[in-house]
């Protein structure tokens, strides 16, 4: 594959709390190719949105990235001034949200949301930026775009919002857009919509997708790769199909085996036991090991990252290989 | 919008008409001015001339419909005491509260929502603690008390500003106003300061805790991600979204200063109408009473009035009618 856009490798973002540190994001390395869609999943809490966050340099105090290295475009981001990063936002990267009714300023028109988008980086006459952000809404798929600009985001319905947002998020053709789970508030009709919208957007303008969701069965409809995050790490990545027929991290396979469409219809669907555990209450070693049914000794210690061609695991007992074959 | 305003102006006439009986009614029932109208020496004849001449012998519905039918009719009764109209003598102390009331209200709005906002930015500096720790003052501190120390500072022991008085005025439509002369700007400062204090103790309150809760959400983050400038974000995205809060104290604010500016009014010797009806309280002057409370009602209705029509100006929710 040609030259990543985004490299991010060891990246660490930790939040110093009252009740101690919790590291919400712990050791995470991936690339990104160019106009690739990566999907990243994980259960709720396991530090998807905070990676999101710190590719763009948006995490909040009392959090802060503590190590590792992201590179958009061959420049480094950590320890980059908020001025090179700001300049860097909205540019190169930029982000959705989960709620789009929560995203859009109710006071301001959606006209004059994006054109405050549009200045961030460029000079624009009113009539320029009317006429781009008509031109991106109407991409997005929202209909009579031009007389659309002068209303108000509660005038649209949730699925509408989130592609206002998308347009937001494309203005200035970014090379990597972090949409973070853009369709779980959204009718199952309109979030398939949107999600191939996205897809074919992402492959006409060749902007990478970092798509994060708790759905794996939402992503891999989508993702040509993908990541399983747990307790802030990534515990296993790789090409999509291989990772589904194959999957190597036993916590990979049990959210495989949870998903409907493995199951015998009918039969109840097969879930992980156990909890996420308190990511101020590590357990020692694996994080996953109290869940585990393949946990042994050895997993009280940190398995390293297992890398193995295009895909990479983090286990002592992976799922499908013979114990020997792990040395 | 049309329908709006009409709605709200019925709901005002409702108000105020409620409003006239419960303080024709209230002031009746505080106690029968004629005692104090008439020398306690004069004769049986005399005492019911003037009973008659001021309507009281009639029955107390009726008194009110007279009372309301002059009101529609832009009369509202002659002062007992001064046997003047009252219209009259209010008219002429309005002027004074107005501009005392303006000026702090705004400056306090102005220079208390800046301070807030900052505080609710950068929560953790030296600069917004500072400010936090002022406003608790604003807020413990009594008002006449701060009254008295301003004057004992500035005026007696400084000798900077004049303790008393409105100093100069200028005439605008017929009417004396302080502000524009350098004098009776001088003479404003220590009276607005004093009234200002707690209100920008409140608006700084307003602002930090609406800052602080705004700028945690998506709708910031969002603009951050896409690129804005903090100053862009702070500007056009949060002074927006916290606006609705503080113009609603605002107005409540303006309303019940320039209804009951009384304690400062009466520490700076400032003639306005606090002073007037707390005279008039004092010498159960009925009409002056009646008079300023319908017209403090009046201000009440008003004001809020004029703030719903702001928020259907900046919340394109509220134009809408929309309930999301
Ligand atoms: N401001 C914060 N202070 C303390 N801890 C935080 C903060 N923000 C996030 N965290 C912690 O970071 C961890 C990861 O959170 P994150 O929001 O990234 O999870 P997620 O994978 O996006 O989950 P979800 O699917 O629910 O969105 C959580 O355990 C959370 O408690
Ligand atoms: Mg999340």
């Amino acid at each position: 594959m040609s030259v990543p856009v985004l490299s991010v490798r060891d990246l660490r973002t930790h939040f110093f709390t009252r009740a101690g540190v919790v590291k919400a994001v712990d050791d995470v390395s991936f690339d990104l190719a160019a106009g690739e869609i990566m999907g990243l999943v994980g259960e709720s809490g396991s530090g998807k949105t905070v990676t999101g966050f710190s590719l763009l340099g948006l995490v909040d105090a009392p959090g802060r990235i503590v190590g590792g290295s992201i590179k958009l475009n061959g420049t480094e981001l950590v320890g980059m001034s908020q001025r090179g990063l700001r300049a860097r936002r909205g540019r190169e990267i930029s982000m959705i949200f989960q709620d789009p009714i929560a995203t859009l300023n109710p006071m301001l028109t959606i006209g004059q949301q994006m054109r405050l988008a549009m200045e961030a980086h460029e000079r624009t006459s009113r009539r320029g930026a009317d006429t781009r952000a008509a031109e991106l809404l109407s991409q997005v798929g929202i209909p009579s775009a031009r007389e659309r600009l002068g209303a108000y985001p509660h005038e649209f319905s949730g699925g509408m919002r989130q592609r206002v947002a998308i347009a937001v998020a494309l203005l200035h053709r970014p090379s990597v857009i972090v949409a973070d789970e853009p369709t779980t508030a959204l009718d199952v009709s309109i979030q398939a919509q949107i999600l191939f919208q996205m897809r074919d957007l992402a492959r006409e303008t060749g902007t990478a997708l970092i798509w994060i969701s708790h759905d794996l069965a939402v992503v891999s409809s989508l993702a040509s790769k993908l990541a399983v995050m747990y307790a802030g790490r990534i515990v296993e990545q790789g090409p999509t199909a291989t990772l589904l027929r194959d999957p190597r991290h036993p916590y990979t396979a049990g959210l495989i085996a949870s998903l409907p469409a493995t199951a015998e219809p009918g039969a109840p669907l097969s879930q992980i036991p156990g909890t996420t555990p308190s990511l101020l209450s590590l357990p020692k070693g694996c994080p996953f090991a109290p869940r585990c049914a393949r946990a042994s000794d050895v997993c009280a210690t940190d398995p390293a990252l297992e890398a193995r061609g295009d895909r990479a695991w983090r286990c002592f007992h992976p799922v499908g290989l013979s114990e020997g074959a792990v040395s | 919008m049309l329908g709006f305003i009409i709605q709200r102006f019925l709901q005002a006439v409702v108000v105020m008409a409620v409003m006239s009986v419960i303080v024709f009614c209230g002031v009746y029932a505080i106690g029968n001015p004629i005692d104090i109208v008439i020398p306690p020496d004069a004769t049986q004849e005399i005492r019911a001339e003037a009973i008659r001449r001021l309507g009281l012998d009639r029955p107390l519905w009726e008194q009110y419909f007279i009372f309301i039918g002059n009101l529609l009719q832009g009369d509202l009764g002659r002062s007992f005491v001064y046997n003047i109209p009252v219209l009259e003598l209010i008219g002429g102390r309005l002027p004074a509260t107005l501009e005392l009331v303006l000026i702090s209200v705004i400056t306090a709005t102005v220079l208390g929502v800046s301070l807030g906002i900052y505080a609710g930015y950068r929560p953790d500096s030296w600069l917004a603690k500072t400010i936090m720790a002022v406003s608790v003052l604003g807020f413990s501190v009594p008002s006449f008390w701060v009254g008295l120390i301003l004057i004992l500072t500035f005026a007696v022991n400084l000798g900077w500003l004049p303790a008393g008085g409105r100093g100069d005025t200028v005439l605008i439509w017929g009417v004396p106003w302080s502000f524009p002369t350098l004098d009776g700007l001088a003479h404003i400062v220590l009276p607005a300061l004093n009234l200002a204090l707690f209100k920008l103790a409140m608006m700084i309150r307003l602002a930090r805790a609406g800052t602080r809760e705004i700028m945690l959400t998506d709708t910031i983050k969002f603009a951050r991600a896409a690129g804005l400038s903090e100053g862009t974000i702070l500007r056009r995205h949060l002074l927006k979204l916290i606006s609705i809060p503080i113009i609603t104290v605002f107005g409540l604010e303006l309303g019940s200063t320039l209804a009951f500016a009384v304690v400062t009014e009466t520490i700076f010797s400032w003639p306005g109408v606090g002073k007037l009806i707390i005279d008039s309280i004092g010498v159960l002057d009925r009409p002056v009473m009646v008079a300023y409370l319908i017209l403090v009602a009046f201000l009440f209705v008003t004001i809020n009035f004029v703030v719903d029509l702001v928020f259907a100006l900046i919340d394109p929710r509220v134009r809408h009618g929309a309930s999301a």
